[in-house]
């Protein structure tokens, strides 16, 4: 038994293995960026970062948030909100997320998400969608008056009203939470709760690809619920 | 009994115990939730199981004693999860393996983190407390779903004694379709002792999930005119193709095209390494033609895989002139390491077969593969073999692979030993290269030899192991005793966690803290211990007599060779450095 590989080969002494250095080899030009994209590294910016809403509709069943939290942080997806709730469809949740990332990155933060075996679909919405979020404001009473004209002025409502302490609910956009957040800050906030934003498609678009109403969502016609629940009774 | 009929359908199952013959042999009723779920094995055609026994997963244990299924009970369940997986990836099924609650859980962790890296189908079933005791602490109790998570595909906890059986068979199916992977289904003990006659139908993956199809005709028009034009085109052949039971169409394309091919390490088999289009393996320690090929093709076309870093290097100088065709299974692959210009999702079957058909001219490549044959005359796999010195590990790996036949089955462990089985062991066929890639699992290779031979007893079984690797699952010797398993583990001993020390000489100054044995345990004798034949060398013919005498002897059998402890493994890229700057010794790098 021979222990060379190649026999026409020159006897090989070692250390090592055979062939030429890797300074005598030849070496290409090119390179790719961090996404493994080819690119020209004099002109390569760094991948910018952009906000994205992403909607998950999943099956509503125990640990399933935990499913996407530890995804998120395993994958070091950079998740700015999550919130979460039942939808018209029995066993069905919808998940919306908030989420920095690169083109790239949010692209893997649907697909992904995607592979969970409770995610039934996810869809990244428009610019145009239309997202909601709300904050409860708990601040000092001392200006019952002034609270009562800021929270006016942004189409809040008052909850909660004491001696000490007003609570107050806002709802609209980021912009709108974060610009209200700002105005009360002059009474003294003692606490804040902020949802995270939530969001659906405008219009006919569905918000997860090819998602359909559930069947409670459909109109209710009385006539037609008493027949069939009618001809559903021996007679 | 009934293990060679097809599974039957939901409702003839639920028929099944009205309509019987009585004079007829059948299986034994569905009384309880254990049952149940040994009945979804059967219906799913799962012929052994690996495990350990324990007081929460003991009703399985049960209600397997009335079953076919061979059980194989291991030393450890970390081994046992290592065979189901390596059973599984020889037969192209998912293996399963069983723990108890708590510790039995944790051991199969590793096993399971393994099992998930490689993309394996394997499905592992733990007992649990009784859902009433779940979160109180309760003796043995592991959150083992929420341990779990992120290494399967997707876990279980079953809750209901009713539909337990068409969990497991769920899960059994999940673990196969699309993308293989693990999962597991938690049993609590109160949902498998409760009392049931609901015979479960047959293995049917959930339908949140979609399975894999063709490939988009467009995308693959797209990448076909891409390969068409190429000059420099390379073909990669990932773990997927092995998965997909694509080799052959994987082999046709290329040699109907004339296109090299390297492959991954788990696709070590996929193209036959003596095939003058293969280079074999790129990466770390992948050949020197197949990193100098990756490095200066034009086009590669990926097929199945996952762009591990071990494989690219640094990914700003992976392939860097190359436009990317991948092709997979799983869409969240594409573009996750390695941009891909030409998408192609879909199962990597069909979509070769549509690439097949699609690309009209071959791609005038001559050139290039004179190139690729030149590298490969420049850059053999050598060694040099010194008269009188130690012995070297390549000359085994050869001496074993010339003294096999060529389906043998090889498993490993890690370290420098597993390099020198891939790169100097000639693989020719698709799952006789059995190891641990993702995870780099130091004991695999004794387990996954077990479950390998289970797998396919008809075939030679060699686990070429590192003395260190060995000591860390070797108490499974005494399970290839128990079951008679003609396997023969070849310990490439050299005293040392030989790819650290390699690593401590390269990068730490040869401060080789924590890398070698003071003291290293006699292989041979620990093998007769066992029950099994001993053999030991230090010299090439001494060697040669153990091999021969290992695989005569019809039982498992340990040799214990004394390799060079100075020998390093090369060509070698550096951590997140270029492929095509691969070191051929220390000096290099
Ligand atoms: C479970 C585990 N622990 C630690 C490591 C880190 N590690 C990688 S290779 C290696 C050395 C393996 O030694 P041995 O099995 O003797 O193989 P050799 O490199 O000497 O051939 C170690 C410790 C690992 N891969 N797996
Ligand atoms: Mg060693």
């Amino acid at each position: 038994m021979s222990g060379e590989e190649s026999t026409d080969a020159p006897e090989f002494e070692g250390p090592g293995m055979p062939g030429p250095a890797p300074e005598e080899r030849p070496h290409p030009e090119g390179r790719r960026n961090t996404h493994g994209v080819r690119i020209d590294p004099e002109a390569e910016a760094k991948p910018r970062q952009r906000t994205a809403v992403v909607s998950a509709l999943v099956e509503h069943e125990p640990g399933v948030l935990s499913r996407v939290s530890g995804l998120f942080s395993r994958r070091q997806f950079n998740i700015e909100s999550l919130t979460v709730g039942k939808t018209t469809v029995d066993g069905h949740a919808r998940i919306t997320l908030v989420v920095e990332e690169t083109d790239a990155g949010i692209d893997q933060v649907k697909k992904q998400l995607g592979k969970l075996k409770p995610v039934i679909q996810v869809g990244e919405l428009d610019d145009d969608a239309v997202r909601a979020e709300l904050v409860l404001l708990k601040v000092r009473g001392d200006e019952p008056d002034k609270v009562h004209a800021i929270t006016q002025m942004y189409e809040g409502e008052t909850l909660d009203a004491g001696p000490r302490t007003i609570t107050v609910q806002i709802t609209g956009d980021q912009q709108k939470i974060d610009d209200a957040v700002d105005a009360f800050r002059q009474f003294g906030i003692i606490e804040i709760a902020r949802t995270g934003q939530t969001a659906l498609a405008r219009g006919d678009t569905p918000t997860t690809p090819g998602e359909e109403p559930g069947h409670s969502t459909e109109p209710k016609d009385s006539t037609y619920s008493d027949a069939t629940d009618a001809d559903d009774e021996p007679n | 009994m009934s293990e060679q009929q097809p599974a039957p359908t939901a409702d003839e199952a639920a028929d099944a115990e009205t309509t019987t013959d009585a004079s007829e042999p059948t299986q034994t009723p569905v009384t309880t939730g254990a049952a149940s779920v040994v009945r979804a094995l059967e219906n799913a055609g799962v012929e052994a199981a690996f495990g350990v026994q324990g007081g929460a997963i003991m009703p399985i244990y049960d209600a397997l004693y009335d079953s076919d299924i061979h059980h194989v009970t291991m030393a450890h369940e970390q081994g046992a999860a290592h065979a189901a997986d390596a059973y599984g990836v020889v037969r192209g099924e998912p293996g399963v393996c069983l723990a108890t609650s708590g510790p039995g859980a944790t051991n199969l962790v590793t096993g399971i983190a393994d099992a998930d890296m490689d993309s394996d189908a394997m499905l592992a079933l733990t007992g649990q407390v009784p859902s009433t005791m779940v979160g109180s602490d309760a003796f043995q109790e592991t959150d083992t779903t929420g341990v779990t998570a992120p290494i399967t595909k997707h876990n279980y906890f079953a809750s209901d004694a009713d539909t337990v059986g068409d969990t497991v068979g769920e899960a059994f199916a999940l673990a196969a379709e699309g993308r293989p992977g693990p999962t597991l289904v938690d049993l609590p003990k109160d949902t498998t002792m409760a009392e049931t006659d609901r015979e479960p139908g047959p293995a049917r993956p959930p339908e949140t999930t979609t399975p894999p199809t063709e490939a988009d005709e467009e995308s693959v028009d797209a990448a076909a005119r891409a390969i068409e034009r190429a000059e420099k085109p390379l073909l990669l052949f990932g773990g997927g193709v092995v998965k997909a039971n694509a080799t052959e169409e994987a082999r046709t394309f290329a040699i109907d095209n004339g296109i090299p091919v390297v492959t991954t390490m788990p696709a070590i088999g996929s193209m036959p390494e003596d095939h003058e289009l293969c280079l074999s393996w790129a990466g770390m320690h992948g050949t020197g033609y197949a990193n100098m090929a990756v490095t200066h093709c034009d086009l590669l076309v990926a097929v199945g895989c996952r762009f591990d870093d071990r494989l690219t290097g640094g990914v700003d100088t992976f392939a860097p002139e190359a436009e990317v065709v991948h092709v997979d299974v799983d869409e969240a692959e594409i573009s996750k390491n390695v941009h891909a210009d030409y998408p192609v999702v879909g199962d990597a079957k069909a979509a070769l077969d549509q690439l097949t058909e699609a690309v009209d001219d071959a791609p005038d490549a001559r050139e290039w593969r004179q190139q690729c044959t030149t590298w490969k005359e420049e850059y053999p796999l050598a060694y040099a073999t010194p008269e009188n010195e130690p012995l070297k590990p390549q000359f085994v790996v050869e001496a074993l692979d010339e003294a096999t036949p060529d389906d043998a089955i090889v498993t490993t462990g890690v370290g420098q030993h597993q390099m020198w089985a891939a790169q100097f062991w000639t693989f020719t066929n698709p799952r006789t290269w059995v190891s641990s890639h993702g995870l780099g699992t130091m004991g695999y290779g004794l387990p996954a030899a077990i479950g390998a031979k289970l797998a396919a007893p008809d075939k030679d079984v060699v686990c070429v192991d590192g003395d260190g690797s060995f000591l860390m699952t070797i108490q499974e010797l005494s399970v290839a005793v128990r079951e008679d398993l003609d396997i023969t583990v070849a310990v490439l001993n050299n005293e040392y966690i030989g790819m650290v020390r390699q690593w401590q000489d390269a990068f730490f100054e040869g401060r080789r803290m924590a890398a070698d044995y003071d003291w290293c345990p006699d292989f041979a004798k620990l093998a007769e211990a066992f029950g099994a034949r001993g053999f030991s060398a230090e010299s090439y013919d001494e060697a040669a007599d153990a091999i021969e005498d290992a695989l005569d002897y019809d039982g498992p059998s340990v040799i214990d060779f004394h390799i060079d402890p100075a020998e390093n493994v090369y060509p070698m890229v550096s951590s997140g450095g270029a492929n095509g700057k691969f070191a051929l010794s220390e000096d290099q790098l």
